[in-house]
């Protein structure tokens, strides 16, 4: 175990895959000889080449386009883009083209693309680089879409993300690329994609959520705790196809739910995830199903600590689940 | 910038030496019966839709040159990215007329289950890839397939095809940059067929020419006659010699004339004059090359009577095979989504397993 941070964690897993696995390349803006805006690359440009580490012109569809057609052709293309802001022009080619290339070939043609992109506020970035895009990505089928929240889960994520046969959209919660640190398993290194981790066990509410926000429920866990109240706190990891297995079991035993997620509220993820505990777990819910979200504005700059929810946020649903 | 417009075919049955490459009598009709086929084929697909026994065709009347012509430039090994009217190509490629077919109906006999509409084919070891409506999208992804093959040090060239239309779109412009910056071994090849459904090619760019944007790009660009089917192989072969050999992409333009509608869903005559089509017709790249066998002594009325009507039969024959075999299994909805099916497909898999009662 080396202590890293989350940022040096996807680093660490990077450099192990393209030495593992030559079919493996990446790709996008400022990756190369500067090693990526947050440092993700740092360091592969030079161990690995320019030809595996490709500085690309500023077009994300031609970064995901030019991603599409390598996996085609057999390499493991694992694509950034700078923020996840910014992947808007790829949408065509990642919702008409990657997601859906198995599909409308029914197998021949497989694309397995890992984009790889920071989401999320906390770094006064305003509109452009703090959204949380992933309703989008779970809503369009063929397309895995992972977030991990711990450096180990990083590591350990990514490099399974590298391996899979489906395109992954891995976003990396960049409030935590150098603000979380943790222990990270040496050498090669995998999480299993499907797979929900635990993060606190409790059992008078659910809290389900994800990246940037785990760490917010745990602080929320720690702060009921204090009024008698004892949160269980799952990490999804994998958003979709996401673990419903671990979500309802804890459901279950709980009997209440609250989902926590940084985008914005209609139509969020947390809509989806509300829907399905209510369809398999109604009979054992105590209380609705609540939603803790972003906004259904924009994201502010100068209001950006209160448009993303915070632990006393969060504290006043639970104390409402708990309470109805 | 002017590019000059490369013809070989003369009226005189002479042919631009620069040009010629040199075929013997038996391939010369070769590529004249491949070019009839494949109006017979569009045809028949035409027909076909409007009996309602498929759901739409997109046909190349008229484009037979550029697309037997490109398609015979092709070598084992080369990836093709086709648009959806590049049928002509793709079978000049390898790809079977039985899965052209199947595809069609998107039955059982179509290789890819039935998960596209008419025209939307692919096949995985012949390197042509999967069709999508989308215009234009597939030009990066076969810059990224080129640099693939480059990284294996594979003698290979990717071959992309578009349209006019196709040369607006933002993936246009990200293609060619692309491959510019990494010279990919790449020909990208523009059927300017004068209209993008309505739209004329002069509403598309105000520059005249599409390969006249190479130059802009740092690439090769070519304008050739797109309906004379010896000058296009010759340019698109040497094209793709090029890019193999490591000398960098080159961007074609055929100029070429959409004889028909865009599709079966669409009526050129509420947008174009019927003396325009005329004035097209005349310059028909099946007549012409036939006209110019003729003159050279290779073809005779005979013969191109023979070669019209055992491509309707050959097309037939197809049809026959396919038309009546069963549907795809109603499993195949929620198959090839994802490598293993994850749980929320299983379970609405169980919703389709048999018919809701009534």
């Amino acid at each position: 175990m080396t202590a890293m941070t989350l940022v040096q964690a996807i680093n660490d897993a990077l450099a192990l895959e393209m030495e593992r696995d030559p079919r493996v390349v990446l790709l996008g803006e400022d990756i190369g000889k500067n090693g990526g805006v947050f440092r993700a690359t740092e360091g592969l440009w030079a161990r690995f080449g320019p030809d595996r580490v490709i500085d690309t012109p500023l077009a994300e569809q031609g970064i995901v386009g030019m991603a599409i057609g390598m996996a085609l052709n057999g390499l493991r293309p694992v694509a950034e883009i700078q923020f996840s802001d910014f992947i808007y022009p790829a949408f065509d080619q990642i919702v008409s083209e990657l997601a859906k290339f198995r599909y409308r070939s029914a197998g021949q043609f497989t694309a397995p693309v890992v984009i790889r992109t920071p989401t999320g506020g906390g770094i006064k970035g305003g509109h452009y680089h703090s959204q949380s895009p992933e309703a989008y990505f779970i809503h369009t089928a063929g397309l895995k879409v992972v977030m991990p929240s711990t450096p180990a889960d990083a590591k350990g994520l990514l490099a399974s993300a590298v391996r899979d046969p489906d395109p992954v959209i891995f976003l990396e919660p960049k409030a935590l690329y150098r603000t979380a640190k943790g222990e990270v398993p040496e050498g090669d290194f995998t999480v299993p994609l499907g797979k929900a981790r635990i993060a606190r066990a409790g059992e008078d509410v659910t809290i389900v959520t994800y990246g940037a926000m785990v760490q917010v429920a745990e602080e929320a866990a720690a702060l009921a705790v204090k009024e008698g109240i004892n949160p269980e706190v799952i990490d999804l990891r994998t958003l979709w196809p996401m673990d419903i297995e671990a979500v309802i079991r804890s459901v279950e035993r709980t009997g209440r739910a609250v989902v926590l997620h940084e985008a914005p509220r209609t139509c969020g993820f947390g809509a989806e995830i509300s829907a399905l505990v209510q369809e398999k777990a109604f009979l054992h819910l105590k209380a609705p199903v609540a939603r803790v979200t972003g906004f259904d504005t924009p994201f502010p700059y100068s209001l950006e600590k209160l448009y993303i929810p915070d632990a006393g946020r969060l504290l006043g649903a639970i104390r409402a689940a708990v309470d109805f | 910038m002017e590019l000059p417009l490369l013809a070989a075919l003369r009226e005189d049955g002479s042919i631009d030496p620069d040009l010629d490459p040199k075929f013997d009598g038996e391939i010369l009709l070769l590529l004249f019966r491949k070019m009839v086929f494949l109006r017979a084929l569009d045809e028949k697909g035409q027909h076909l839709q409007r009996a309602g026994r498929i759901g739409f065709y997109i046909g190349a009347a008229g484009q037979e040159a550029a697309e037997i012509g490109s398609g015979f430039a092709l070598r084992k090994g080369d990836w093709v990215f086709p648009s959806y009217r590049d049928q002509g190509a793709a079978l000049m490629h390898g790809y079977p007329l039985p899965s052209l077919v199947g595809q069609l109906f998107g039955n059982s006999k179509d290789l890819t289950k039935g998960k596209q509409m008419p025209n939307h084919w692919c096949d995985r070891a012949l390197c042509i890839v999967s069709v999508s409506s989308p215009v234009a999208t597939q030009l990066p992804q076969a810059v990224g397939a080129a640099y693939a093959a480059r990284m294996r040090g594979e003698k290979t060239a990717v071959i992309g095809y578009f349209g006019d239309g196709g040369s607006s779109t933002g993936e246009f412009h990200a293609a060619m940059n692309f491959a510019g910056v990494f010279r990919t071994p790449n020909v990208f090849f523009c059927s300017n067929n004068q209209y993008a459904i309505s739209t004329p090619f002069a509403r598309q760019t105000a520059s005249g020419s599409v390969a006249a944007k190479a130059a802009a790009y740092g690439i090769e660009g070519v304008r050739v006659d797109g309906n004379d089917v010896l000058a296009v192989y010759t340019v698109t072969r040497r094209a793709m010699e090029r890019a193999s050999e490591g000398s960098g992409p080159t961007l074609v333009e055929a100029v070429t004339y959409r004889m028909g509608s865009h599709s079966t869903s669409d009526d050129q005559a509420r947008y174009r004059s019927a003396e325009e089509v005329e004035e097209w017709g005349r310059k028909d790249p099946i007549r012409r090359y036939g006209g110019w066998l003729k003159k050279k002594g290779l073809l005779t009325d005979q013969d191109e009577a023979e070669a019209s009507s055992s491509a309707r039969e050959e097309v037939q024959r197809a049809v026959a095979a396919c038309e009546s075999a069963p549907p795809v299994p109603r499993e195949s909805l929620v198959e090839d989504v994802y490598a293993e099916m994850p749980w929320h497909l299983s379970e609405q898999l169980e919703w389709i397993r048999e018919p809701i009662a009534r």
